[in-house]
């Protein structure tokens, strides 16, 4: 059994009026690919967003329960959003990397957590970039703007910036739905492989995605967490009539 | 009206005249700014270049003695020159950053309230006529300078005093007057960057200052450029803000010097000066209208850029 | 790094961060407290030399009074003139560039001088209008050359301003107007003009804020006269007799060290730019608002369309 990373208990989430989570308990296991499905508006890429708290960014929104992180509560005071960011990092569903070069993409990261030696940045350009299987590719052009790549590049480039800062979790917000069927397959590669170091968290639209990369799926319902369990359990014997209903395409 | 008659082929002359009259008085329209720079231009030449025979183009752009009503008159206008460059250079170099934090402050940092507050201000800095500039410079800045310049040269024999009037006062009068052109154009450059850029970088656990300095102001880098070649421009051309502070003698423009800018040299001596004199004025003239002109150029260059980035990223 | 030892607590100071905020406030309250300064200032030492006789007589050396009357007028004169030659040339060349020019060279030729004419500084107008209108032409010193002059230096801000007006008009309904028969010029004379009007108003308003403040351009122009005109006749004349606008006229003061009228026309001159200021405001506010019903009105058609 693999220990507990990231624990959310009793959480809820307002939109306003609007109770968009409903009491979602989940234990993320650690150096595991955890995948978060169900139809649109369903509150999976919502809850992404809580576990390393960009939804602070928007104004309206209000938490309660708790989520923690090592065991440390991320929503309590005293809590420095940019360290939890630094420890949970994110991919975001449209690649899109700054107009800078590639080189600085990846360098961003690790810049702004105050490293400055020329040649402590080009390792960790060069590592987090063969961590995601794109260094070959960009290696003679580091220098060139970043937003000359093609989508997937620009994808797994992005990934090798959030890479760049070593982050313990990395969360995925359908990374893939912007891509093309090869590009998406090299990034589900490249996710196989990552689970060995990190513990990843997808969000996607797609099921067969999930059962073909994640160890543990949960399957979100209108704000509710409907059913989480191993990804074999989930799609082999929900337990859930709801689960299956979605499962084998009755709706959604 | 005849129904079977009716026919679709040129029935009405008098309506095919008027819309083809309506076509060419706007295109008419359209030629007359052409017109006007075509004008302009030609005038300036015409009346600038002659000096510029008479007493020799390096004898006007690189001799430093101005004494154009004395028995044997001196034409050098380098200083002039200088003045208004180096003015023009410092007034930029305090105005652009003052102008782009503030900028940033309304567009990333301020609570909507609070920035709707200064914005209404930063217009209003927009709307004040020239000659209040001067004229506020001229009572409370020239006096403040005088004090600053007596604290400084404390006891020196060889400094020239100006009374206030110099160089430093008015570069501070050009960097509050470029503020607004400064301020509106690195505004709508910074809320032009995209979203993602901002959310991506604080993903990555930068600050919101981090952010702003390392992502957001690069991003708006070409807005930003243009916001100071307008700045350069603006600042340039200015007359009769400064033509009351700055002292108004010729002198290489050091920070505690009374000074002359090709604006105020016009506006100071165009009405008294004749014959040659006069033509020199001109050829100042002339001198900051080529200025201009490479500004122009420089801008439209600068946008094109700036929108052929702006597509590729699109 | 050892990441798996930090705390989420851990507090890490960013003495470069506290540093910048500083300095975006201290920039920000800088810009507000410049406007606040120079108003302040200007209302304090000119409220005293605002009355009455300072409105309405103009300077006399006999009773030793000044006044702005003239200057007043001169002002409102060169407005009206200079409105009266750049709106027209100025809607035209917008609705040219807009409605008839096809994209390519002429219509970057036209956009390009039009931004070359809006960079050229207020005292090359001036020393171009002096000898071209004032010289060539000879109108001489007079409020005619001004406002000439001042014509080229707003007709960037009216075609600009138009430019924008246009654009935000529906292509439905140049279609419309076309579709059932009505001609170019028709169509562009009842439909698209009074639907750009309120865009073309604030840009006529912007022109009058530039102009009331203008000084550079007028002093070698437009001249500094200041008397009254005394009778029907004198005031067609007027036209062509010299006439310094308020700048002007504070200028003068200003060198003559008469500070206390400077100030007292800087607080007039201000009051009119607040005033401009604020009407500008009310009207894009009001633009928006005619700009969405447009909106509204267009849907419900569509939907109409559908239903039947």
């Amino acid at each position: 059994m693999l220990a507990n990373k990231i624990i959310t208990k009793d959480l809820d989430l307002y939109y306003g009026e609007n109770h968009a989570l409903k009491t979602v308990n989940m234990d993320i296991k650690e150096k595991a690919v955890t995948a978060f499905i169900g139809p649109s508006g369903c509150g999976k890429s919502t809850f992404l967003k809580t576990l390393n708290r960009m939804n602070d960014l928007i104004p309206s929104v209000r938490i309660e329960g708790t989520v923690t992180l090592d065991g440390e509560d991320i929503y309590s005071q005293g809590v420095d959003t940019t360290l939890l960011r630094k420890k949970i990092g994110m991919v975001f569903q449209q690649p899109n990397p700054f107009p800078m070069s590639i080189y600085d993409n990846v360098a961003y990261g690790p810049r702004i957590h105050g490293i400055k030696h020329k040649a402590q940045l080009d390792e960790i350009v060069e590592k987090s970039l063969r961590s995601a299987a794109i260094f070959d590719e960009v290696k003679d052009r580091m220098k060139k703007s970043a937003l000359g790549l093609s989508g997937g590049q620009q994808q797994r480039l992005c990934i090798a910036r959030a890479l760049a800062v070593e982050p313990e979790v990395l969360l995925m917000d359908e990374p893939t739905s912007a891509l093309d069927p090869i590009s998406t397959l090299k990034i589900e590669d490249l996710m196989a492989e990552l689970k060995s170091e990190y513990t990843v968290v997808i969000v996607t639209h797609n099921m067969q995605q999930a059962a073909r990369i994640s160890d543990y799926t949960a399957f979100f319902l209108v704000g509710e967490m409907v059913e989480f369990n191993t990804t074999d359990e989930i799609f082999a014997r929900p337990k859930d009539k709801r689960t299956e209903d979605y499962i084998t395409g009755r709706f959604g | 009206m005849d129904r079977s008659t009716f026919s679709i082929v040129g029935n009405s002359k008098a309506k095919n005249m008027t819309e083809k009259i309506a076509g060419i008085l706007f295109l008419a329209c359209g030629f007359f700014a052409v017109a006007a720079v075509i004008v302009i231009t030609v005038y300036m030449i015409a009346k600038g270049t002659p000096a510029l025979h008479k007493v020799g183009i390096l004898e006007i752009l690189f001799g430093t003695v101005w004494s154009p009503t004395s028995a044997e008159p001196s034409f050098g206008i380098l200083y002039i020159i200088l003045t208004s460059v180096i003015g023009t250079g410092m007034a930029v170099l305090i105005g652009v950053p003052v102008g782009v934090l503030t900028a940033v402050f309304m567009a990333e940092v301020a609570p909507p309230k609070l920035a709707g507050i200064v914005r209404p201000a930063v217009e209003l800095l927009a709307g004040i006529p020239s000659v209040v500039y001067g004229l506020v410079g001229l009572l409370i800045l020239n006096p403040l300078m005088y004090k600053l310049e007596m604290w400084v040269f404390k006891g020196s024999s060889t400094h020239q005093w100006t009374g206030g009037a110099n160089l430093l006062c008015a570069v501070l009068v050009l960097a509050v007057m470029i503020l607004p052109t400064v301020i509106n154009i690195s505004e709508s450059a910074i809320r032009a960057v995209p979203r993602d850029y901002k959310m991506t970088s604080l993903a990555l656990g930068a600050t919101r200052i981090q952010t702003i300095f390392r992502v957001i102001l690069p991003s708006a880098k070409s807005g930003i450029v243009t916001a100071i070649v307008l700045g350069v421009g603006r600042a340039i051309g200015e007359a009769m803000a400064i033509c009351m502070v700055a002292g108004n003698s010729v002198n290489f423009p050091f920070p505690f010097s009374s000074v002359r800018f090709l604006t105020t040299a016009m506006v100071s001596e165009m009405a008294y000066s004749q014959g040659l004199h006069k033509e020199v004025l001109f050829t100042i003239g002339l001198v900051l209208f080529v200025f201009i002109m490479i500004i122009n150029l420089v801008l439209n260059r600068v946008m094109k850029k700036g929108a052929e980035d702006g597509n590729k990223y699109r | 790094m050892g990441t798996n030892t930090v705390s989420l607590y851990t507090k890490r100071r960013r003495l470069s961060d506290g540093i910048l905020t500083a300095l975006i406030y201290l920039c920000a309250s800088l810009a507000i407290c410049l406007v606040a300064g120079i108003v302040g200032y200007v209302v304090v030492r000119g409220v005293r030399s605002v009355n009455w006789t300072f409105l309405t007589t103009v300077q006399s050396s006999k009773n030793n009074t000044f006044g702005i009357a003239g200057n007043l007028l001169n002002t409102l004169y060169i407005i009206v003139i200079t409105l009266l030659i750049a709106t027209p040339l100025g809607i035209g060349a917008a609705i040219y560039l807009n409605e008839y020019a096809k994209p390519g060279k002429l219509v970057r030729m036209i956009e390009f001088t039009t931004e070359t004419l809006s960079g050229i500084p207020s005292i090359i107008f001036g020393m171009f209008g002096m000898v071209f209108f004032g010289t060539t032409l000879h109108l001489g010193f007079s409020i005619l050359t001004g406002a000439l002059t001042l014509t080229l230096l707003i007709l960037p801000l009216i075609t600009r301003n138009t430019q924008e007006a246009l654009r935000t008009v529906p292509d439905s309904y140049r279609n419309g107007a076309l579709g059932i028969g009505a001609t170019k010029w028709y169509m562009i004379r009842t439909i698209l003009l009074p639907s750009a009007m309120p865009g073309i108003i604030t840009g006529v308003i912007l022109a009058i804020g530039r102009i009331v403040g203008e000084s550079a351009a007028l002093i070698f122009t437009a001249g500094s006269g200041y008397i009254l005109p005394k009778s029907l006749f004198g005031a067609f004349h007027k036209i062509l007799e010299s006439g310094g606008t308020l700048t002007i006229q504070m200028y003068l003061r200003m060198t003559n060290a008469k500070y206390d009228d400077a100030f007292g026309i800087a607080l007039v001159l201000l009051i009119i730019v607040l005033g401009i200021n604020c009407l500008t405001k009310f009207l894009t506010k009001r633009f928006d608002v005619t700009r969405l019903d447009e909106r509204r009105g267009k849907q419900k058609r569509v939907k109409t369309k559908v239903s039947k």
